[in-house]
């Protein structure tokens, strides 16, 4: 496959599936994420937007390497042309790659966090810390504190600093901001952007889409473990007709500010996905096509679209 | 914040030390009352002990001595109170104030114990963490067949394959005694007594390690399968790594803890592995004074055990709240 | 230092667990019919060895002088001991007079220990108390020196052996009984026919009892091998049962003095049939858990 120079990751045709082994030879695969499609480019923060259970997570686990055992990721990786493999995963993970996990769960309780975001590199970059923790706002006595003496919001500023403090070219962040104070989520998310406009790139994980709209460049809208749209931030603020997908439509019209309207239905659950479109059965659009066949991925309007009737 | 451990320390010493006092003021009653209920008579046993026929007059004296005719109530209350003063009464075997043999008989035990409780402690470690490390993998169930079969073992049978292999059949170490045969006990060397010391001292730990293995091991998993390893893993910690920076902080202490509490189950298998070894500590000391109903050496030793015991579980429950910074927080 | 409460589990985990479902029931089904497999056979094992030991007859044991000390072949698979004694024989017997004491201990540790858990978890928080110190008292004590005590003072011979280990295992089963009382008790559905004003007698015997009934079986087989095994030590110190019983702890006392001329078999061969007892029953007893209480006997 040809690669974009300048393009800094490249996910195309991801799966995830699971494998469970029962006794004997029966064996089920469960697909958590289906034919993913994702291109970061540096110098851009990409928001992930997407209501829980539709895998946002485990794309996470599946750039950084860190998915169970028993994961079985197919599709391609790329990482500045290269092809991400897991030997190369561990050597970037942590210095080229960042992680911002979810939650105060992922600190070593039993850890000072001053010790914890320095990590296990030599030499510790206390001064760098110091900097960073006066940025965000943390208190003076916060590397000498354990986990579980912070609070949400200290917790979470933490867990930025965590990746801040690497010289990561990519940043993917995880439900980075819940939990803090307004100011310091913009903090947070100025810092991100600062990096992204130093040619750095951030993938921003979050179930909310007014702050994925307010930060990202670009919105790609998951669904079942699948992106179905890729779309340029001034889409959605230019409202409900900018945008391709109908998911992505009604996501919009399901925010408070955009009507409240609830989208029918549910999201199949990992083990009974539709043979076809993956939307199929909530969409209004629907045809014969729609559930017999995926549709691929277009390009449209210079976003990415995952549906035979977007425009 | 230093001044709040410290503060809590100190209560929970004492708590803990009143609940010690109250358990051996207990385990005094009962003992007591089980050796008085004895069918085996501790004055005959006494009267045999010395060897000689007794006059009437004389055994009259010695049953006075041991209150035979008072009520068990006060005969108790003497017991007790002469106990408090540090009198333990004389052995009916040795003919030696108990207490003097328990202190003698407790050095020995302690080497013994001790010994075993290192290297017991030091080898489940070690195999705990191979065994998360390997979870699943063939040096995980390796050794952890050998953990179960070992915890199925009787002590004594242990220590008697391991006399038969390395006294009888190798002739690497001496059948018994914890001193050559016929040198005064003076003058056995440090070195003869290390000697006479390690195999009951193996026997022992073989027995204790199992437990505090498969501890560690279970307890390694849980780590391991944490958020905080997973972010660890993330942030390119390797395997090795994340075992050093993360697993053994939080496994350290919980194995620790199990170790001093397992001050009985060590006591329990010294008995066994002492008496296999005929190696003079309090264990063989105690079958023997059941065994020729040395009532007062009996009691020491029991209340001794339950002591020894105690302290452990102090310890344990200290180290828990002392070192734990989450239980050090919660307490607060 | 038991601890009942469960860890939470954490990422990994997470995702085998939400997914594994539709595939856990086929797993379990097999599970649960090899455990049936299992713990059929396994008891079958037992109870010939039960049985066999039983219908030896004292003729079989007793020996002459003129076949003493024969190493082990295939008329004496366990050779014989200085008394010209069969020690296969004698092992069998022994095994049998082992496993009577080791039932009937752990059967009246058991009992206690559900008395004195659902005691300390029937609400008074005085009672609790008393009963933990209790436990603590019991568990302060190394088990072989309480065990002397007791036989000591019922004379030594069977009965002191049999008040002795019974009188000291009950400990961590009542632990666990007490643990799942309270968690019973704080369940929705009691609360719901307390409701309904049934009385809590009526409460304890249908909705408590049956719970209770799987746990006192495991508990019983576990405890087994614990009890088996302080029968053969405190036998091999000879607290236990009188020297002309064949128990295994007296077959290898015996053992040691004869050790140094060389006669392994009498000291290995009856400790290995011990051992293989002890495992069959700890295999048992894992088996029974996984029948009556799958989902916890993952652990």
């Amino acid at each position: 496959m040809e690669q974009k120079k300048d393009t800094l990751l490249e996910i195309h045709n991801l799966s995830v599936s699971f494998s469970m082994y029962g006794h004997g030879f029966e064996r089920t695969n469960l697909k958590v994420i289906s034919d993913l499609h994702l291109t970061v480019h540096p110098g851009e923060i990409v928001a992930i937007a997407g209501s829980s259970g539709s895998g946002k997570s485990l794309l996470a686990s599946a750039i950084l390497g860190i998915l169970p055992d028993n994961a079985v990721v197919e599709g391609h990786l790329h990482y500045k042309g290269q092809e991400l493999t897991p030997d190369l995963q561990k050597k970037l993970c942590g210095k080229e790659i960042a992680l911002v996990p979810q939650s105060v769960a992922y600190l070593d309780p039993l850890m000072k966090v001053g010790a914890q975001v320095d990590g296990h590199c030599r030499p510790k970059p206390v001064q760098k810390r110091r900097k960073l923790f006066e940025r965000l706002q943390l208190p003076d006595n916060t590397p000498r504190l354990y986990p579980f003496q912070l609070s949400g919001g200290m917790a979470r500023r933490v867990l930025v600093s965590t990746a801040l403090i690497t010289d990561a070219e990519l940043i993917i962040a995880d439900e980075p901001t819940p939990g803090m104070s307004l100011y310091q989520a913009l903090e947070a998310l100025k810092m991100f952007r600062e990096m992204a406009d130093e040619g750095k790139a951030v993938v921003l994980i979050t179930h909310d889409i007014d702050l994925a709209v307010e930060f990202a460049d670009r919105v790609a809208v998951f669904y079942a473990g699948t992106t179905v749209e890729t779309a340029p931030v001034s889409d959605f603020k230019a409202g409900v007709d900018a945008l391709r997908h109908p998911y992505s439509k009604a996501l919009w019209r399901a925010l408070p500010q955009n009507g409240f309207e609830p989208v029918p239905g549910f999201q199949p659950y990992a083990g009974n996905l539709p043979r076809g479109c993956l939307f199929a059965p909530r969409c209004p659009y629907r045809t014969a096509e729609c559930e017999r066949q995926v549709p691929p991925v277009r390009e449209l309007r210079g976003g990415e679209v995952r549906c035979y009737h977007g425009t | 914040m230093d001044r709040g451990i410290f503060a809590r320390l100190v209560k929970n010493f004492v708590v803990y030390g009143l609940r010690i006092i109250s358990l051996l003021l207990a385990v005094s009653i009962i003992a007591f009352t089980l050796v008085s209920a004895s069918p085996i008579d501790p004055v005959q046993q006494y009267i045999l002990g010395l060897g000689t026929a007794v006059s009437p007059e004389k055994r009259a004296e010695i049953e006075a001595y041991w209150g035979v005719n008072e009520p068990p109530v006060r005969r108790y209350l003497t017991w007790l109170n002469e106990l408090l003063h540090g009198n333990m009464g004389e052995s009916a075997i040795y003919r030696r104030p108990v207490s003097d043999i328990l202190w003698e008989r407790f050095a020995n035990s302690l080497a013994l114990m001790l010994c075993a409780w290192v290297l017991a402690g030091v080898i489940g470690f070690a195999l705990g963490c191979v065994m998360g490390m390997y979870r699943d993998r063939l040096p995980d169930k390796i050794i952890k067949k050998v953990c179960y079969i070992l915890s199925s073992m009787p002590t004594f049978w242990l220590g008697l394959l391991l006399l038969l292999v390395f006294s009888v059949w190798l002739g690497w170490f001496p059948i018994g005694f914890s001193s050559p045969i016929g040198v005064l006990s003076e003058n056995v060397t440090v070195g003869q007594k290390i000697y006479h010391l390690i195999l009951p001292a193996f026997t022992l730990s073989l027995m204790s390690f199992s437990n505090i293995a498969l501890h560690t091991r279970q307890k390694l998993i849980d780590v391991l399968n944490s958020e905080y390893v997973l972010f660890a893993r993330a942030r390119g910690e390797g395997r090795w790594t994340v075992l050093c920076r993360h697993g053994l902080r939080n496994i350290l202490l919980p194995a620790l803890t199990l170790q001093f509490a397992s001050f009985a189950e060590l006591f329990g298998g010294s008995v066994m592995a002492e008496n296999v070894f005929s190696y003079p500590g309090l264990g063989s000391a105690v079958s023997a004074a059941g065994l020729q109903g040395d009532v007062p050496l009996l009691l020491g030793i029991t209340l001794f055990s339950t002591l020894f015991v105690s302290v452990g579980n102090l310890i344990a429950n200290l180290l828990y709240g002392v070192i734990d910074p989450q239980i050090r927080e919660v307490g607060r | 230092m038991q601890n009942n409460t469960k860890q939470p589990s954490y990422g990994r985990q997470l995702y085998k667990r939400s997914n594994k479902k539709p595939l856990n029931r086929i797993n379990y089904l097999n599970n649960r019919k090899r455990a049936v497999i299992l713990t059929t056979s396994l008891t079958i094992i037992f109870v010939i060895v039960y049985v066999a030991g039983m219908l030896i007859s004292e003729d079989a044991v007793s020996g002459s002088f003129l076949n003493a000390k024969i190493a082990p072949c295939f008329k004496y698979p366990f050779g014989t001991d200085a008394l010209g004694r069969n020690v296969f024989l004698r092992t069998l017997k022994g095994l049998s007079v082992s496993i009577t004491v080791g039932i009937a201990a752990s059967a009246i540790s058991a009992v206690i220990a559900v008395l004195v858990g659902v005691a300390a978890a029937a609400g008074s928080r005085w009672l609790d108390a008393v009963i933990n110190w209790i436990i603590d008292l019991v568990m302060s004590v190394p088990h072989t020196i309480l065990i002397i005590l007791i036989s000591f003072c019922l004379g030594r011979g069977m009965k002191g052996l049999l008040v002795g280990i019974a009188a000291t295992h009950w400990c961590s089963l009542a632990r666990v009984i007490r643990g799942e009382v309270l968690q019973l008790r704080s369940q929705q559905y009691i609360a719901v026919s307390r409701r309904l004003g049934k009385s809590s007698g009526w409460i304890f015997v249908n909705h408590i009892l049956p719970h209770l009934v799987p746990q006192f079986f495991v508990g019983l087989v576990l405890m087994f091998p614990h009890a088996i095994l302080h029968e053969a030590s405190i036998s091999f110190l000879g607290f236990g049962l009188p020297p002309e019983q064949p128990a295994i702890g007296i077959i290898l006392a015996e053992s040691m003095r004869y050790l140094s001329t060389g006669m392994w078999w009498t000291a290995v061969l009856p400790g290995i049939t011990l051992v293989l007892i002890v495992l069959l029953v700890d295999k048992l007893g894992d088996n029974i858990k996984m029948i009556l209480d799958p989902y916890r006997a993952q652990e």
